[in-house]
């Protein structure tokens, strides 16, 4: 009886009586010793219901997955996932000529029937189209690290919401095989080897139209012993439920994958079919014949989403959040092999972090302080100096002035001893003119006479 | 530069819609994820909570229909009673048409039965406080384990005795403490002592004091999304609590086996819905709300006491050179979405542990 059901007979007419079962109620005296016992019922207890409680569960959460597709430009990346999802997600085609490798994440609200799936494509941009490829997968190892960081900071936060986290771990990791035929080229091999212990690796082989048959299959062997050879961990499908245990084990011998995009319609006997028209005939997308890209949806989205999502979340994960937090220095057991809380290392090294910022604080500040006085003594000395001057310029000011006054008293002592010297002489002359004028008088007088 | 910050984050716009052409198959993760917890199994943690002699042990046998307690005969209750509260944990795991369920049953022998019942709470606190440490521990180690026993308490049944007056002072001041930390649902025991009325009215009388010492009790309302969720609790709310009877011995009534009470004057049948609320009960429990309670105590109490407990370090004696770190600032409450998962823990935690 599914939950649903359930629900609403809960409060609908008197439940119906169940029949009779022949009640035995097992002994189970004899395993009282075991902690966990198992005991049958006697009756039907009805929590049959509960993968459909978890799944009613999942679906009003909605579902998850990030895929980061790695290949070079050109190669078909954003067509393979636009065939997989049978949607046209925008995108643009890329340039050749970017000087570094990027990364391009853009998420998209998916819903089927009443699945609703937020899907996130990261497209590498760039890759190996430089020069020098020295650089190229690093971006790829620091975008993965980095969701892997953010993930691990929200789930040490204190008040963390991690029922809402919108999860951005890459769940899955395409890499895109050019198909030369012949074999992998060194890039592709180191950059493989620096992903496989982060993300879960399924190699598909690009544009396989481009091989024929028989190349296709030597093709495949030489990559996968390639592979092995080098020691790069791809991705495998599990193979212990019995339910897709087969299915997965000849899915493993398929790999990888030779795959062909396409999202243009050619009518093929009576039907529209997704395929690709040559001259020489065309190649149909879903037709297992002509490629494996049925496998790959069937395998990457209808079989396995959920255990690959649950291998990054409980082997990559935690592999990248033991490596980080022993890295910050953070141990299960102590020095004396007791068992160290994270807490008290926290706490240590949060203590030590801080006694450090404050003695750097108080050097500074310190070294503030000596500046301060150099830089007061030499204004000191500069104004004293300049009070010198002034005084010095004042003195001699007040020198000339003086002078300046003697000089003045001199001149006007001048002054008045000539004008004095002055004054005499013309009373003097008074007195001379008056003796002649008087003389003259008499002389004029005297002609007169005559 | 900083070499984490040098690539793109994600989701650098909003998430856009798209519509598919054709089938992918998608849904197929729903089976995926039928598949694995088949596989791995369910747990769930139970906790009767109630006087001696209400009928928790045979009330726990008869939700699980199997003799998980040997329930106490009345004639052998001559032993002195527990001087203090035990708790006694059995652990069983029971199959259903393939679905395997851990169950982990608590019982409280001795709770409320001393003279004095002062604080007889604190040690079924202590308990389930326990269990959120232990899962703590385990969560925050270094290397952890796949996948980490839960051993939390999911539902915590008290047991009311069928005064038909309202609850008394010990009930109150246990469910006020022991809502902030589990679920509780109280249901009345011995239900087949109280008439049809009795029972609608000690019903009333007991939600009415629920309501006027602002305990919530499970389903909370706080934590209703949808409007399809909110019309089914307020219906379950409206009966709560549950008028329960116990029983696991069978009887013959009009030719069919029953479980049920053999009285002189009847047979009290126990999954007759006129006779009393035991299949409600059990369908709460079990059948549609199971992986409810699992989630708000994961999400909501575990949260509470984790923020509790890591906050608790900031109170250790500060040595020289000690600077205060302010909590990382709340995120916004979770606006309700479209999903059950979505609950914001409450701001309210406990104060004693």
């Amino acid at each position: 009886m599914s939950s649903e059901e359930a629900r609403h007979l809960l409060f609908q007419s008197p439940m119906a009586t169940k029949s009779c079962m022949s009640s035995q109620v097992s002994d189970d005296e004899q395993r009282k010793r075991e902690n966990i016992r198992s005991l049958t019922m006697s009756g039907h207890v009805g929590f049959e219901s509960l993968p459909d409680q978890l799944v009613n569960r999942s679906i009003q959460q909605g579902f998850c997955f990030n895929i980061l597709c790695v290949g070079e430009t050109g190669i078909g990346k954003s067509t393979l996932i636009d065939t997989l999802f049978n949607t046209n997600f925008e995108d643009h085609e890329s340039s050749h000529f970017c000087p570094h490798v990027r990364l391009k994440a853009q998420t998209y609200e998916l819903q089927e029937s009443n699945v609703r799936l937020k899907l996130t494509i990261v497209n590498t941009v760039g890759f190996g189209d430089q020069i020098n490829k020295e650089e190229s997968y690093q971006p790829i190892v620091d975008y993965i690290d980095a969701q892997f960081e953010a993930y691990l900071q929200e789930e040490l936060k204190i008040k963390r919401s991690l029922f809402n986290y919108h999860d951005s771990r890459v769940h899955a990791c395409l890499y895109f095989i050019s198909p030369t035929g012949h074999s992998l080229k060194t890039l592709d091999l180191l950059a493989m080897k620096s992903l496989d212990s982060k993300v879960n690796i399924i190699p598909v082989i690009a544009k396989a139209d481009a091989i024929s048959k028989t190349e296709l299959q030597k093709f495949k062997i030489k990559l996968m012993s390639e592979l092995v050879s080098n020691g790069v961990q791809i991705y495998q499908f599990p193979t212990d439920d019995e339910t897709v245990a087969k299915i997965n084990a000849s899915m493993n011998g398929h790999l990888p994958f030779a795959v062909v995009g396409s999202m243009d319609e050619v009518k093929v006997g009576n039907k529209l079919v997704k395929a690709r028209q040559y001259p020489w005939g065309v190649v149909q997308v879903e037709n297992e014949n002509h490629c494996d890209f049925v496998k790959l949806r069937e395998m990457l989205i209808c079989t396995n989403m959920e255990d690959l999502r649950e291998q990054t979340h409980t082997r990559h994960y935690e592999l990248y959040r033991r490596c980080k937090l022993e890295e910050m220095g953070f141990t299960d057991v102590g020095p004396e092999n007791k068992p160290l809380s994270l807490q008290e290392t926290y706490e240590a090294k949060r203590h030590e972090i801080y006694g450090e910022r404050q003695r750097k604080e108080d050097e500074m500040k310190q070294m503030f302080v000596h500046r301060v006085k150099e830089k007061e003594a030499i204004l000191k000395e500069a104004e004293r100096e300049l009070q010198a001057k002034f005084e010095h310029l004042k003195r001699v000011h007040q020198e000339e002035r003086m002078k300046l006054e003697e000089k003045r008293r001199l001149l006007e002592e001048e002054i008045i001893s000539f004008s004095k010297k002055k004054a005499t002489s013309e009373i003097y002359q008074n007195q001379t003119f008056m003796g002649s004028n008087l003389k003259k008088d008499k002389d004029r007088k005297n002609p007169n006479f005559m | 530069m900083d070499p984490l910050r040098r690539s793109l984050s994600p989701c650098s716009s909003r998430p856009t819609s798209c519509e598919m052409l054709g089938y992918v198959g998608i849904e197929a993760v729903l089976d995926q994820l039928k598949i694995k917890a088949m596989k791995m199994g369910f747990e769930f943690n139970i906790m009767v909570v109630g006087q001696s002699g209400l009928g928790k042990s045979t009330m726990v046998n008869t939700l699980f229909k199997s003799k998980i307690w040997k329930s106490t005969p009345s004639g052998l209750a001559l032993g002195p009673t527990p001087q203090t509260l035990q708790l006694h944990s059995m652990t069983h795991v029971i199959e259903e048409k393939g679905v395997k369920l851990k169950l982990t049953v608590t019982d409280t022998p001795g709770f409320g039965d001393q003279i004095n019942n002062d604080k007889c709470w604190d040690p079924i606190l202590g308990y389930i406080n326990g269990q959120y440490e232990q899962y703590l521990q385990e969560e925050i180690l270094i290397t952890r384990q796949r996948h980490i026993p839960d051993t939390r308490v999911h539902c915590c049944v008290y047991f009311v005795p069928p005064t038909g007056h309202s609850l008394r002072p010990l009930d109150i001041e246990f469910l006020q403490r022991l809502c902030r930390t589990v679920n509780v649902v109280p249901v009345i025991a011995r239900a087949d002592s109280l008439t049809l009325e009795e029972r609608e009215n000690f019903r009333r009388t007991i939600q009415h004091n629920l309501r006027t010492h602002s305990i919530d009790v499970y389903p909370q309302q706080c934590f209703d999304e949808d409007v399809n969720d909110k019309i089914l609790n307020c219906k379950i709310r409206d009966r709560i609590p549950f008028a329960v009877v116990g029983a696991d011995r069978e009887h013959m009534v009009n030719g069919r086996c029953v479980l049920g009470r053999k009285t002189k004057w009847g047979i009290i049948e126990v999954e007759n819905m006129e006779h009393c609320e035991f299949p409600l009960l059990r369908d709460l429990l079990i059948r549609s709300h199971l992986q409810d309670l699992k989630d708000i105590t994961h999400n909501v109490y575990y949260e509470n006491y984790r923020v509790c407990r890591l906050n608790e370090s900031h109170m250790l004696p500060q040595g020289p050179g000690w600077v205060n770190l302010d909590p990382t600032p709340a995120s916004p409450p979770a606006i309700p979405g479209p999903s059950k998962g979505c609950r914001w823990a409450q701001d309210n935690p406990s104060e004693e542990y």
